[in-house]
């Protein structure tokens, strides 16, 4: 019997029995039975799936899952403690700033595509905490919204870089 | 190592999670408990677990009796209440409208009111979810039945507070009078009301309204934030495989389908987890593995009948024009041609759409369980019950047997292929004996649509030297709607065929000069036969973007003619109060200032221009503003900034109103720049975001929204009537920038390029 696969997803070990080239989004949607992680395309085209290894956003449907072995991989569900622990919170929140914001904002209309658009604000905040509008729409261009919410989009990142960074939202 | 396991992938997580070694049967039952501990886990039985059905209700085969009360709402003995509505959610809020309604009519708050999934076996048939209709037309029903329910409740409470109804007084679902008081949930808790629907009660007046007419936040987005909200894509049902179907990339000329001349097996051998499933020309690969499922799909080989020829993308619309058609004079009053002779200003406008695609963000999922005499499926469909009609059709089961539940996908903006997926899934279940979890890929939902169909416009309009609109003329060239999907002509030979009548699938006063007043005007359908061209559907705002396009430019050209600012050009021939004032809302936010169109021409390389526009859908008035960019070197165009105003009478949620209006004009930008079904000689080939690009970030104009309340007006939709106005802006906008016409949309660089003459 081959050796096992162990990957780590929101700070927890799991043995994966799917084949080393399954990509990642069939083991987290299958085999994790998580729900941040969803398919938009399978192609790596609009960020439906997207997850963050080591802290950099991925395309979950195009990574083999072999891939993230030994690497972190947090997913929509662990975003909350992958923030408390970045910022040395001593309690995890119930949301990311940016989830907060969404709301705030009541920036969705369908919502399916906010699993991407929030792991990929969430990385850009983590690198750049004040980013301006054309550095929030470059970094966010790769993510579709077929539903046209990005202006609230944008809005809900500037607002949330404004309260990670201790100001009023 | 992988294929040591063969019990489904559920059930190998759940080993790893009790740290067995390998997945047992007996784990089965451990499945709910454990997942749910892993965080977020969703299995569904085939009972519905979230609903809290009043002790008295029984679930059987609906539709329930729309004549009965206890159809739309039920009190529970906790002083709540759960409102059966027939309307799906599809993100655009509406099932927050329609409790906010439901909630005032009761004097009940919103924290005590919910709804449930819709559902054959449960809620009522008010129709699909589609024209914008929930708010509409589901509004009041819901209205009317819940006043109804509260008519009895305080009969009920007039007698156990011994107190004349008209003492009473109630708030949060508590009935009181003289200091006594009783709860909806003390005297009708979890019972029936055994009360016939009227429609008679009186209703409230909207200086009543606590909650109608406000921006209540959507209900269901924190769980959709959190990655708690369960979508059809995460529903995963014990013992079920995991189906992919296989058909041609990309659809051929509708009315031929896709015959299959042999398939071989034996290439994908080396999937010993994958089979293939066949009825006729119908193809699908299950497996346990989800993964196996897709790549078997993928690597199965096929061998396909040589389709029918279709005219291409390039010699499509000159195709169109000159096929036979099926003509018919939709509205003709005065005599346009003498109007014409006479007129002093005359503008002709020949304008082409594209096909365009639904494309919702995920492709559409659906979960059948077949057996002999029963059916449930689980989709995103628009119309649980439109859908349980064509699975009667397709499984050969009567509709008392077969049952559909509605889970929410990605925005599907109009027929997208719920249904197809819906078919596909029961048709693998049906021949696999198990149930079946069926996800389409991304070419198969951008290569199945039901398209939202191309169109010919052919546009005149004429003046007099007052700036009077004194003629009007429109022919427009487009064929119809599908009427059988892909997944039954497939499998059983089903005949294509076009949706019955429906005056939206062609010509109509709508978009084409019926807001204004026109002594003289003529509209022309030439009707093209569907299964001659590609699948057609309802796509958001169906047409409304071609006529408008058409439509809008040759009213806009007038102005220019008459050297009028485009703004007062309008006001001057519309008379109806609600059109004038959207059209003044949209200047207004806009600060839009009288000048010529196309007065501030310039030599730069990026030009900028200003467009205004109105239309609507079906029934709500629609204006928007657009302020765009266009780079004459590259051909490139973007919108800066789009104002958009809608009256849609009484805006129950506003909130959700300026989210719709502002979603209509991004999408609207997508649709005029970017988004365009493509064919060669056989077949589609746009088949996903890269072939089939839409906006993106980066080319996102700011967007301003702008409700017209009108709280004393009956509703109408909210849900598209922005779009046909903003496409009529951006177009006009184009104009002012270069002093062109653009011909066509979507504006990709080549065609602009072409039209400045630089190509
Ligand atoms: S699903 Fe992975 S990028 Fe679209
Ligand atoms: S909100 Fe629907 S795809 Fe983005």
């Amino acid at each position: 019997m081959a050796r096992e696969l162990k990957i780590r997803v929101n700070e927890r070990v799991w043995t994966v029995a799917s084949a080393p080239d399954t990509p990642l989004l069939y083991v987290l949607a299958n085999e994790l039975m998580l729900q941040g992680p969803r398919f938009g395309c399978g192609l790596a085209q609009c960020g439906s799936c997207s997850v963050l290894v080591d802290g950099v956003e991925r395309r979950s449907c195009v990574t083999p899952v072999s891939a993230v072995e030994g690497k972190a991989v947090t997913t929509l569900e662990g975003l909350p403690a992958w923030y408390a622990a970045q910022k040395k919170l001593s309690k995890t929140p119930d949301l990311h700033p940016v989830q907060q914001a969404i709301l705030d904002e009541q920036a969705m209309q369908c919502g399916y595509c906010y699993n991407g658009m929030i792991i990929k604000a969430s990385e850009l905040l983590s690198k750049t905490p004040q980013p301006d509008e054309a550095r929030i729409r470059s970094h966010m261009n790769g993510h579709l919204c077929r539903c046209g919410t990005y202006p609230r989009i944008i809005r809900a990142i500037q607002r949330a870089s404004r309260v990670m960074a201790g100001g009023a939202a | 190592m992988n294929r040591i396991f063969s019990n489904s992938p559920a059930e190998q997580s759940l080993a790893h999670l009790s740290n067995g070694g390998s997945a047992a049967p007996a784990l089965r039952g451990l499945l709910r408990r454990d997942l749910l501990r892993a965080g977020g886990a969703l299995i569904v039985g085939f009972r519905l677990r979230d609903i809290a059905l009043g002790q008295e209700r029984v679930e059987k085969p609906g539709p329930p009796d729309a004549k009965q009360v206890d159809t739309w709402l039920a009190i529970h003995p906790d002083n709540t209440a759960t409102v059966y509505i027939g309307f799906a959610e599809l993100g655009q809020g509406s099932s927050t409208g329609l409790l906010q309604i439901a909630a005032d009519e009761l004097d009940m708050e919103m924290g005590q009111i919910k709804s449930v999934r819709l559902d054959t076996n449960v809620t009522p048939n008010q129709g699909g979810t589609y024209s914008s209709a929930s708010i509409a037309r589901g509004g009041p029903q819901v209205r009317t039945a819940v006043a109804e329910a509260r008519a009895a409740l305080l009969q009920l409470a007039s007698k156990r507070l011994d107190a004349p109804v008209e003492r009473l007084t109630v708030s949060k679902g508590i009935v009181t009078s003289n200091g006594k008081s009783v709860s909806y949930g003390q005297l009708i808790g979890g019972k029936l009301f055994k009360l016939a629907f009227t429609g008679n009660a009186p209703v409230k007046t909207p200086t009543e309204y606590k909650v109608v007419g406000t921006p209540v936040p959507r209900r269901e987005m924190p769980e959709k934030v959190s990655g708690k909200y369960v979508y059809m894509q995460h529903v995963r049902v014990a013992g079920m495989l995991h189906g992919r179907v296989v058909r041609p990339r990309g659809q051929r000329m509708y009315g031929a389908g896709a015959k299959v001349l042999a398939v071989d097996e034996s290439s994908i051998r080396g999937i010993p987890g994958a089979r293939v499933l066949r009825k006729a020309d119908f193809i699908g690969v299950i497996a346990e593995n989800e993964w196996d499922a897709v790549r078997g799909a993928q690597q199965l080989k096929v061998t396909w009948e040589t389709p029918p020829a279709l005219p291409g993308s390039e010699k499509l619309h000159e195709h169109m024009r000159s096929a036979k058609s099926d003509d018919n004079i939709v509205r003709e009053r005065g005599d346009v041609d003498a109007a014409f002779s006479k007129a002093t200003h005359v503008a002709t406008q020949s304008c082409l759409g594209p096909y365009q695609a639904h494309a919702p963000f995920s492709p559409n999922c659906a979960i059948a369980d077949v057996k002999a005499d029963t059916a449930l499926v689980m989709c995103s469909t628009q119309d649980v019950y439109g859908t349980r009609n064509t699975l009667s059709r397709v499984l050969g089961l009567p509709l008392e047997k077969i049952r559909v539940q509605y889970y929410e996908g990605s925005g599907t903006y109009g027929h997208s292929c719920y249904d197809d997926v819906a078919q596909a899934a029961a048709l693998l279940s049906q021949l696999a004996g198990k149930p079946v979890r069926l996800q389409f890929m991304r070419w198969d939902e951008h290569g199945w649509d039901n398209y939202g169909p191309a169109h010919v416009g052919e546009v005149r309009a004429a003046a007099d030297a007052n700036g009077k609109l004194v003629a009007y003329e429109y022919r427009g060239w487009q064929h119809g709607w599908s009427n059988v999907e892909t997944s039954e002509q497939l499998a059983l030979g089903r005949a294509t065929a076009e949706w019955p009548g429906g005056a939206v699938q062609g010509v109509s006063a709508l978009n084409c000069g019926g807001m204004y007043e026109i002594a003289n005007l003529k509209l022309v359908n030439h009707k093209l036969p569907v299964t001659s061209y590609l699948k057609g559907g309802w796509l958001r705002s169906p047409l409304d973007l071609s006529f408008s396009f058409a439509s809008e430019q040759a009213i806009d050209q007038l102005a220019f003619l008459l050297g009028m600012d485009s703004h007062e050009f309008r006001q001057r021939n519309i008379k109806d109060e609600r059109w004038l004032g959207v059209l003044d809302a949209a200047a207004k936010a806009a600060n839009w200032k009288p000048r010529k169109a196309a007065a501030n021409l310039s030599g730069a390389k990026v030009v900028t221009g200003r467009g205004i526009g109105v239309g609507t859908h079906l029934t709500s008035y629609g204006a928007a503003v657009a302020e765009i960019e266009v780079n004459k070197e590259t051909g490139r165009v973007v919108a800066k900034h789009l104002y958009g105003a809608m009256d849609c009478g009484q805006a129950v949620n506003p909130g959700n109103v300026e989210a719709q209006i502002g979603g209509q004009l991004v999408q609207t930008a997508s649709r005029m720049f970017k988004e365009e079904v493509t064919i060669n000689t056989t077949n589609v080939t746009s088949l996903d975001w890269s072939t089939y690009p839409i906006l993106r970030f980066e080319e996102c104009p700011e967007v301003t929204a702008v409700v017209v309340q009108h709280l004393d007006q009956r509703s109408t939709g909210a849900g598209e009537e922005v779009m046909a106005a903003c496409a009529a802006a951006i177009a006009n906008a184009f104009f002012d920038a270069t002093g062109v016409r653009m011909r066509q949309f979507p504006f990709t660089p080549a065609r602009v390029l072409a039209a400045l003459g630089r190509a």
